[in-house]
């Protein structure tokens, strides 16, 4: 049997490895990658605040999907909810700060942002209710939609006029979320950190976290105890993508003050496979998104200084599944042969 | 009397072993079915048959041990090739599509490339018909069959190519008492046209009926054989009391209850406190009708009413609106119309909590289904219907300290085995779930509990146990309601029987003297005279 901080760190280490072979084999130096990766995304300050930046919607999209996945929902249309969200916050925020105050500006944007994502959420939770269809492929469906719908409002009714690209206005610097201390990192940061904690307590520690576990679980004995199945899931796909709305909100309203057509960080399955390594678990996936953070910082600096094509990130991401499945399925077979 | 026997067995097992992770499901089974003749395996649950059925059926492959066929050494590698070996299996539950007809269920399985020949297998399907002694229309959808023709329909597929042996695991679970006696008489046709039948069951009276030899299987061995000369030789008494031997020899006395159990086969209704018939309804159901859905069966204008300490009994064959009679009555289904009286009180448009806050519970008969959560503690699952109550919850905060220290008393009171409160309730036996379900459901203050099948898939120590805890119930003046196909074991301990079919009540039978008969025929849809 493998313990269960090597079940994590194997894949993670595997995957590294394999991804320095395909660096060599493409005549990169490997070592020299990670070394800048680690240099530009942790231990050089200004990097250090991007990784910190970049974090915060990462952990409100994972603390969204801890909520999904552990009621036993597959919330996969998470960028469609994050995108809709900030064009929510997008479109509202540079109108409203004209005649409100930027507290009140910011509050309002992210409740309109939240309520943006749940709406989007409304279609799937409606269908699998309804009807039993699986939220997998309807979620799914919902994100490309989304996506679209997005750079549609971007492009016609919120367009700025005065921009010749086309994005929606822009809020002013000074009105956006606030720093934290002299740092650029703005304060969303603090909101995402509440959430994860927030999420795992709600999930471990409360009648409405087990309530909705058992649903998850196995829906036939929640029918059974009793439980409303219908207004339970509603509730993980309300709270799941408010979560994940709440991110797409931070996003505009901390970092960049407008939202331009075609800007689409699709963080959502990026998340995915950090939420399995963590095992659904809220402390855990705090660790692995900061790992995650630094790896994309980094990466995109080392990328350009040593010629490695930008989505070599992408790669690793998708050895980092491959080996997590791998390394559960050894597990697996290891834990059965012990048993018999 | 059975010359057959006295050639090379049709196939023979020769030191048959399989384990399974933490249990040893067959220890060096040696056995030999022989041409025209009934074996009869018989055990309880646990001990083994369906794995032994499953590597007839090449299901499953032994670790140890080989299969000989006509005296030829074979590996039964896989489901094809148990077919090629004409080796025909009827497995317990109906493996059949119930949108096509029957002729049409037989032809699945034949080579893609080649076009269906309605013909050939027609005059197939009536050459085995006749063997058979049945008579089955060719066209009609499966689903719309009885159970018992159903099961004709799986023999004549598992004869289709020319079968040698045919396998039937507890083929006499799903049927009425009249379906159980053509069944022997199927049986028997084939037998004398030459095929070697195995024939599984964990019923003594069926094994001494139907067998020609009964072999007893027990923990994965096998403890005893009684060949045809020997059988025939004895009265059904003493057969009994030598296969009750076999099944418990030199074990103490908590097996000889569990004997009892297997001897009285509920020909007498178990002795108990009467309850006082001048009280009034625990529960009343009066013209209850609910929503037909596709695959189930509705009820159709059930009436009844159970009084406090009366065991009423639910019989019928699989089905029959049992299921949604149960959900009904626990709350988890709402009825179209009629009403539901709890203690004198109407509760029609109560769900689940608001009928257990009346007092009422429900142990399902799908344990693991929908009973339980089988990947939550056991602890969680004791609680699985109070989550969110105080003293366990405050203001929703969960205080797993008091759950587990609950969860620990409970475990000891109840005697359930489980290494701790921790542990993932899908880790325990069927037993040892049952006694988690009925810890939570009966308490001080359940004043109406409804059992689906109590004994469903239980050994005997823990069938024992469950049927004792039903009496006890009733005898602290709970109103018991039983649901069960086993006849035996509502004869046992009901004070009246409903009888259910195609979603009706088609008869109320006291129990006493000829309340089997009378039952049986209300199975099939007779209407009480």
């Amino acid at each position: 049997m493998i313990s269960s901080v090597s079940r994590v760190l194997l894949p993670i280490v595997l995957a590294l490895v394999v991804g320095g072979l395909i660096l060599l084999a493409l005549g990169k130096d490997p070592l020299a990658y990670y070394d800048y990766v680690l240099q530009r995304g942790l231990f050089n300050w200004s990097g250090f605040q991007q990784t910190v930046i970049r974090s915060s919607p990462l952990l409100l999209i994972a603390s969204g999907l801890i909520v999904a996945f552990r009621a036993g929902i597959w919330n996969l249309g998470v960028d469609g909810q994050f995108l809709l969200a900030a064009v929510a916050s997008a479109a509202l925020a540079p109108v409203l700060i004209l005649s409100l105050p930027s507290w009140l500006t910011i509050v309002i944007c992210c409740v309109v942002s939240i309520l943006a994502a749940m709406a989007w959420s409304l279609v799937p939770a409606f269908l699998k209710i309804r009807y039993g269809l699986n939220e997998i492929i309807t979620t799914l469906m919902m994100t490309f939609l989304g996506i679209s719908f997005a750079n549609v409002l971007v492009k016609l009714p919120f367009n700025d006029p005065n921009n010749s690209v086309p994005q929606t206005m822009t809020l002013p610097v000074a009105d956006r979320l606030g720093r934290l201390f002299d740092t650029t990192i703005h304060s969303g940061i603090i909101i995402a950190l509440a959430a994860v904690f927030a999420v795992h307590f709600v999930m471990t520690r409360t009648a409405f976290g087990l309530r909705l576990q058992i649903v998850g679980a196995n829906p036939r004995a929640a029918k059974h105890a009793g439980l409303s199945v219908g207004r339970l899931t509603y509730a993980t796909f309300a709270l799941s993508a408010g979560l994940v709305g709440l991110g797409g909100a931070a996003e505009i309203l901390g970092v960049w003050g407008t939202m331009r057509a075609d800007w689409n960080p699709a963080y959502g399955l990026l998340v995915v496979p950090l939420v399995f390594l963590a095992r659904f678990n809220g402390i855990a996936v705090i660790g692995f998104t900061l790992f995650f953070a630094i790896l994309m910082i980094g990466g995109e600096s080392a990328s350009r200084r040593l010629g490695v094509p930008n989505f070599y990130v992408l790669v690793l991401v998708a050895l980092l599944l491959i080996f997590l499945a791998l390394v559960e399925y050894l597990d697996h077979l290891s834990r059965q042969r012990k048993k018999a | 009397m059975n010359p057959a026997a006295e050639q090379a067995p049709a196939v023979s097992l020769h030191a048959i072993t399989k384990r399974f992770p933490g249990v040893l499901a067959n220890d060096d089974i040696s056995l030999a079915f022989h041409a025209g003749e009934v074996h009869a395996l018989l055990g309880e649950n646990g001990a083994g048959k369906s794995t032994l059925i499953g590597i007839l059926a090449g299901m499953q492959q032994p670790d140890g041990g080989h299969i000989e066929i006509a005296g030829a050494r074979v590996r039964i590698g896989s489901p094809r090739e148990s077919l090629r070996l004409r080796i025909g299996t009827v497995f317990q539950h109906v493996l059949l599509v119930n949108s096509l007809t029957v002729i049409e269920n037989l032809m699945l399985g034949g080579a893609w490339w080649r076009k269906h020949d309605r013909k050939s297998a027609l005059g197939r399907f009536h050459e085995i018909s006749q063997l058979l002694g049945v008579e089955i229309d060719p066209d009609v959808p499966v689903g719309r069959l009885s159970l018992g023709q159903q099961q004709q329909v799986e023999i004549i597929r598992a004869l289709w190519h020319g079968g040698n042996v045919l396998v039937l695991d507890e083929p006499t679970s799903m049927l009425t008492p009249q379906g159980v006696e053509e069944l022997g008489g199927v049986m028997r046709r084939l037998r004398d046209q030459g095929v070697a039948i195995i024939f599984v069951t964990h019923k003594l009276r069926e094994a001494y009926a139907f067998g020609d030899r009964i072999s007893v299987l027990r923990h994965g061995r096998l403890v005893g054989d009684i060949p045809p000369a020997r059988l025939s030789a004895m009265a059904e008494e003493e057969a009994t009391d030598e296969i009750i031997r076999l099944m418990f020899r030199g074990e103490g006395e908590a097996d000889s209850a569990d004997a009892d159990i297997l001897v009285r086969e509920g020909h007498d209704k178990r002795a108990r406190v009467e309850f006082d018939s001048s009280a009034g309804a625990a529960i009343m159901l009066n013209n209850i009708v609910t929503r037909a859905e596709p695959g189930e069966c509705a009820l159709d204008d059930i009436s009844f009413s159970v009084k406090p300490g009366e065991v009423f009994g639910i019989a019928g064959v699989d089905g029959n609106g049992q299921k949604h009679l149960a959900e009904v009555l626990a709350g988890q289904r709402p009825a179209l119309s009629g009403s539901i009286e709890v203690n004198g009180k109407p509760a029609d448009q109560d769900g689940v909590p608001a009928r257990r806050r009346l007092g009422v519970r429900y142990i399902t008969d799908e344990r693991l289904g929908e009973g339980t959560v089988a990947g939550h503690s056991v602890a969680t699952n004791l609680m699985l219907k109070e989550i969110g109550a105080p003293p366990y919850w405050q203001g929703g905060v969960t205080l797993w300290q008091r759950i587990f220290s609950h969860a620990r008393q409970i475990i000891e009171t109840h005697d359930i085995r489980t290494p701790s409160e921790h542990t993932q309730l899908g880790r325990l036996s069927g037993g040892n779930i049952q006694k988690v379900l009925l810890a939570r459901e009966i308490s001080a203050d359940s004043s109406v509990v409804i059992f689906n099948k109590p004994t469903y898939g239980l050994d005997l120590q823990n069938t024992r146990l469950a049927r004792e805890r039903i009496i006890t119930a009733a005898e602290q003046g709970i109103a018991i309601i039983v649901i069960s196909t086993e006849l035996d074991e509502l004869l046992e301990l009901c004070d009246r029987v409903g009888v259910m079919f195609g979603g009706e009540l088609s008869g109320i039978v006291d129990n006493h003297g000829n309340a089997e008969t009378q039952i049986g025929r209300l199975m099939t849809g007779a209407k009480a005279a």
